[in-house]
């Protein structure tokens, strides 16, 4: 308990230091940031309205402690400004219409690939040698290599085009709407499936080596050996004994990608016509939209403490050392 | 049948006519990059019911790869070229996979040299010693950890420990532990390889007399391998002691204390003062045992005996009797003749 208490405060102490340098960042660049933020804009805003977002920025002549805790203020209650390049939509209206689907597409291809790839890691570290293990890790490394765009665009030729298995592009079919019916939900499970199937397949042979070397190591190890000896099935030494233990590295590693599947899947996005936070992004810097910038980037951070902080608690959970140290 | 294979389980040489473990011949190589070690080079001994057998030898000839043999847990590289070891009468390195897993543990346990890792960490003590009845016995959940706090009880730690890790132990407790799990199915041997030398002096001799009194009291076998000869000679009924590979002198452990016959036992006992601690050099005994660079012609202890012959660097010593209970294999030590009228009788 001690242990999750400390690792909250650190999260805490680096989500904000991280408002922080999003509040400093635009203040220490050179000349008047509102000038800048708004030079897209500019034109199409009346004086007032330059000044009431000023005013809403709290970028106004107000001294800076002032203008820092009224940032803080508006970030805590989920006001992170109006986003520029499609004004005058807020950047938290922006975040969230697009969330939702960016987690569902990250968050089911990221599990997927982990639990799948952990498996084939562990059966194949096991049977080291056998079928398994001599087949798949090279044939998911060369899977992997292929460039992501070029994958995707063959997925979607031969199981869009070709075959005419799964749609091409959105969410969801268009003119839908959006309901808890099971048509609707079998629709997006639907437009899910080669999204995710590419990011599983780059992804899940990078889980499956990694899983698969921790796994010889602890394999060597003498608890193993005495597992052996005290006559237990294979089955319960290789997950109660060594994939218990080589999965600690792992969980680490998922919580790290756990935190960035709100950074959104770009390419697949682009690719698929997905939406997602990672188009979003793109198109944020591009169009040189400061808010919505800071804006995904805080979420994303937040997101990542989020993630760790969960990997904590699971760690703690898994591995009884830690409880103590 | 000579009167030396009639005596009792610890009069001899050599075990009573059902021994519980009986090793024929034993051969084990290692081939790696570097060529090919025979680590245990024909091997055979016999261990009696209740008896307590104890092998001896500096670091790397071999004890541990015997004692592996044993538990058929020997991996590549290791490969075993010869022999057969019978386990109450049954071959060990024939059996299936699955009967191989049966008799393990059951039959025969082992107390690991590197006890300290042996338990899982992720996994409560009560956990590790209740997977072995639930697995071996069929035992409910509930039966099982009855048994496991009894078996706890036995080496004297409280049952509340069962939901302990291992990291929460002391050492002595954690080695403890381990004997315990060693004894829960009652097998017929116990195997112990250093059972204590990550302990400090104190703690090891209450591990061994605790062990003793258990030997005692349940009436398996053991077979005990250290480098620490004294603890051995105080613990074991008879032992044998190994140099690269082999056996060189088999005899109970008193008279081996008395009268080594062979000049390596000598050497061993006098590197090893009654009390010690750490391992110390082997006084007086240059270089180290060979490797893989090969043996050496004739007795392969020749070269760093202070009594060696010419006749030792020709002549490669068989472990024959010496004594009326005692083999050795040395040059320097006359064959024992059973006397005629002996004979008659
Ligand atoms: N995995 C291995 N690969 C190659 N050679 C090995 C391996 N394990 C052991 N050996 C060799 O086999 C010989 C015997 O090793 P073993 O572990 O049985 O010695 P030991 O008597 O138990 O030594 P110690 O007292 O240090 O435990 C050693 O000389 C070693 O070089
Ligand atoms: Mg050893």
């Amino acid at each position: 308990m001690r242990f999750l208490l400390r690792r909250l405060g650190f999260y805490l102490i680096a989500f904000w230091a991280c408002i922080t340098l999003n509040f400093f960042l635009p203040r220490l660049m050179p000349g008047d940031p509102v000038s800048r933020m708004f030079a897209q804009v500019q034109t199409q805003m009346r004086p007032d309205q330059i000044a009431a977002l000023r005013q809403l920025f709290g970028l106004t002549n107000k001294p800076l402690w002032q203008q820092y805790l009224d940032y803080i203020g508006n970030i805590f209650r989920g006001n992170m400004g109006i986003s520029l390049s499609r004004f005058p939509t807020p950047v938290s209206s922006v975040i969230s219409s697009e969330i939702g689907w960016t987690l569902l597409l990250g968050a089911t291809s990221l599990i997927i690939a982990v639990v799948l790839g952990n498996l084939l890691g562990i059966i194949a570290a096991w049977r080291r040698g056998k079928f398994l293990d001599s087949v798949f890790p090279p044939l998911l490394v060369f899977v992997g290599s292929f460039p992501y765009f070029w994958l995707a665009m063959a997925a979607l030729y031969l199981f869009g085009i070709v075959l005419g298995w799964f749609p091409l592009n959105h969410a969801f079919t268009d003119g839908v709407e959006p309901s808890f019916s099971f048509s609707y939900v079998a629709d997006v499970a639907n437009h899910l499936v080669l999204p995710a199937l590419t990011i599983v397949l780059v992804s899940i042979g990078g889980w499956m080596l990694g899983m698969r070397n921790t796994m010889i190591a602890t394999t060597a190890e003498d608890y193993i050996t005495m597992a052996r000896a005290k006559g237990l099935r294979s089955g319960r030494i290789m997950f109660h004994y060594a994939a218990r233990n080589a999965m600690l590295p792992s969980i680490t590693a998922f919580g790290m990608s756990l935190g960035f599947v709100v950074g959104g899947a770009l390419l697949t996005e682009t690719v698929f016509a997905y939406p997602g936070i990672g188009y979003q992004l793109l198109n944020s810097v591009q169009a040189l939209d400061y808010p919505l910038t800071q804006g995904i980037f805080l979420t994303i951070t937040t997101a990542v403490l989020a993630a760790n902080f969960l990997v904590d608690i699971i760690y703690v959970r898994l591995d009884p050392r830690v409880r103590v140290s | 049948m000579s009167t030396i294979l009639q005596g009792g389980p610890h009069a001899g040489p050599r075990a009573a006519s059902n021994p519980v473990l009986s090793i024929k011949d034993l051969r084990v190589s290692y081939t790696t990059g570097l060529g090919t070690v025979n680590a245990v080079d024909g091997v055979s001994l016999d261990i009696g019911a209740g008896e307590i057998f104890g092998l001896a030898g500096e670091s790397g000839c071999g004890k541990s790869t015997i004692a592996n043999a044993v538990m058929r847990l020997l991996q590549a590289p290791a490969k075993i070229t010869a022999g057969s070891i019978d386990l109450n009468q049954c071959n060990v390195l024939t059996l299936s996979d699955e009967e191989l897993r049966r008799t393990r543990w059951r039959d025969m346990s082992m107390v690991f040299q590197s006890a300290m890792n042996a338990m899982n960490p992720v996994m409560t003590i009560g956990e590790q010693i209740m997977d072995v009845f639930t697995t071996h016995e069929k035992m409910p959940k509930k039966e099982a950890r009855e048994r496991a706090a009894h078996l706890l009880s036995l080496v004297d730690i409280k049952a509340d420990r069962l939901k302990s890790y291992p990291h929460q132990l002391s050492g002595g407790m954690r080695q403890r532990v381990v004997i315990a799990i060693a004894l829960a199915l009652n097998p017929s041997l116990l195997i112990m390889d250093e059972p204590t030398t990550a302990l400090d002096v104190v703690v090891q001799r209450d591990i061994m007399a605790q062990i003793k009194e258990l030997q005692q009291s349940l009436g398996f076998s053991v077979l005990f391998i250290t480098h620490d000869i004294s603890l051995m000679v105080e613990l074991s009924h008879r032992m044998a002691v190994m140099y690269a590979g082999r056996l060189v002198e088999v005899a109970p452990s008193n008279v081996l204390l008395d009268d080594p016959l062979h000049p390596y036992t000598t050497a061993l006992m006098n590197a090893f003062p009654p009390l010690s601690g750490p391992r110390t050099e082997l006084l007086g005994l240059p270089d180290a045992p060979p490797t893989s660079a090969g043996r050496p012609s004739g007795c392969s202890f020749h070269p760093r005996c202070p009594l060696a012959m010419d006749a030792c660097r020709i002549q490669d010593p068989v472990l024959r009797p010496a004594a009326e209970n005692h083999d050795a294999a040395c040059l320097l030590v006359p064959e024992f003749v059973v006397p005629p009228e002996r004979l008659a009788q």
